[in-house]
């Protein structure tokens, strides 16, 4: 079964209602004896990282979720949730859960392409360059767009973290995947089937396949 | 680079999809939740509800209308008409839309953009705005003024003035109609869309008057438009949205092409 980690950070109904369509049995929870039971576990979010880490230390989340991944159990990040993973956040100088080394950085101020000035956040479709062959990420056609909303992106230190990247003034990291763990900037649930297959992979992922 | 997004707008009353012409002489035309879900499958990047119901029992409607469009399309919604408080605006989330939007009620009570941010984060709450063109004058610098009502009631708010309110009360998008050329078909208010969108920095959809693809090139090159609403144009099935995505994408416009 997956488990939906609910630590009141924005609306997890649209990830539920992806599993519901993809017929994947799921639990939404914060209880770590719920969560602890689980196969799979997605920890999506929105809205800010301060409210958020608050929330998970609160839930005492964070070291669950720490010792899940370490422990080679499959996790997938979802936008806030993936940024919550990284060391540290700029937004509201916050430090996070810290299994992936850097920190999520606020896009710059002045970002342009060709003379038209980029505003932030970084809302709607784009590409994700996929990088290596990830079971979770199998079967995405090159050009592939997913839709972001975000204002800040995570900034992997060590290259090997990256799954994929984007371009939005800068080149970003958009996908992160590392033993156990995937993540995304993107919202799957909410870039029609190219998400949805996405979630189907991650819910079929076994450890067998981790790199 | 980020694609311009296409989002058909589907007005519902009652549970049913209609479209006016100029707010006038509304017909039914079917079900909100099987339009939805066809133009999910032709590409659209995003779909808008606009309920144009008052009643409470036509709520409720809405509401099942929300929770089964949320069943069957995984692309982003946003509901308005009608949104007076946060309370209203959690059971439309909750019942599976992405985004709110507000018109006439933060013009009445713009607390509710700031209340609604704070509560959901900025990226839920769209300011729509309805907007005629008027004489420039010392109350209305920009020479459009913000009118609410379907265009009934003039507010005496610059149009310019509010968009920049709206975004620095918390809004994360602003969907901006021009009431001149909506229903008309014959284009959408470049010179308008262009005076907002590079005068704010969250996204502007450009809506009202779209009748033919070459109308959205002009709103997205020269009218900066990060998106553009349409209605009639695949209502009436005149066109598919895949047809104005090739058409767009022909012309150099970084459009969604794969789905």
């Amino acid at each position: 079964m997956i488990g939906i980690v609910d630590y009141r950070a924005g609306n997890l109904t649209s990830v539920a209602r992806a599993l519901q369509y993809i017929k994947q049995p799921f639990e939404i929870t914060n209880k770590i004896s719920q969560l602890s039971k689980m196969t799979h576990l997605i920890f999506p979010g929105v809205g800010a990282a301060g409210d958020a880490m608050e929330n998970l230390h609160k839930a005492g989340l964070v070291d669950f979720i720490k010792d899940w991944v370490r422990a080679g159990r499959p996790l997938m990040g979802i936008c806030l949730g993936t940024q919550a993973i990284f060391e540290y956040s700029e937004e509201n100088d916050t430090p996070c859960i810290g299994l992936v080394p850097g920190v999520v950085r606020r896009f710059p101020d002045g970002l342009a392409k060709e003379g038209m000035s980029l505003k932030v956040p970084h809302m709607g479709w784009n590409e994700v360059r996929l990088v290596g062959d990830h079971p979770v990420f199998k079967d995405i056609p090159e050009g592939t767009e997913f839709y972001f909303v975000h204002s800040y992106y995570p900034d992997p230190a060590e290259d090997h973290w990256v799954a994929g990247t984007t371009e939005y003034g800068i080149s970003f990291c958009s996908a992160i995947a590392h033993g156990s763990l995937v993540a995304t900037q993107f919202h799957p649930e909410k870039s029609g089937r190219p998400g949805l297959n996405i979630l189907v992979n991650f819910c079929h992922w076994r450890l067998a396949d981790a790199e | 680079m980020l694609s311009k997004r296409i989002i058909p707008c589907l007005d519902v009353r009652a549970g049913q999809l209609t479209k006016g012409i100029k707010f006038l002489g509304n017909v039914d035309i079917g079900d909100p939740v099987e339009a939805a879900k066809n133009y999910y499958e032709q590409g659209a990047d995003e779909i808008v509800f606009y309920d144009i119901t008052a009643s409470a029992e036509a709520r409720d409607i809405m509401i099942d209308v929300v929770r089964r469009v949320a069943e069957t399309i995984f692309i982003p919604f946003s509901v308005g008409g009608g949104i007076r408080t946060v309370e209203d605006m959690r059971r439309v989330i909750l019942a599976g839309a992405e985004k709110i939007s507000v018109n006439s009620e933060a013009v009445k009570n713009p607390v509710i953009i700031s209340e609604g941010a704070k509560a959901f984060g900025s990226q839920c709450v769209v300011l729509g705005m309805d907007v005629k063109r008027v004489d420039r004058s010392a109350k209305i610098p920009s020479g459009y003024e913000i009118v609410i009502h379907g265009g009934r009631i003039y507010t005496g708010i610059d149009a310019l003035w509010w968009a920049k309110e709206a975004q620095r009360l918390g809004a994360g998008e602003i969907c901006l109609n021009s009431i001149d050329a909506d229903g008309t078909q014959v284009g959408y208010e470049i010179e308008l869309t262009r005076l907002i969108s590079t005068n704010v920095s969250i996204p502007v959809i450009a809506s009202g008057g779209a009748g033919e693809p070459g109308h959205l090139l002009d709103v997205l090159t020269r009218g900066s438009a990060d998106a553009a609403l349409i209605a009639s144009m695949v209502h009436y099935r005149t066109y598919t949205i895949d047809a104005i995505k090739g058409f767009l994408h022909e012309h150099g416009v970084k459009v969604r092409r794969r789905w």
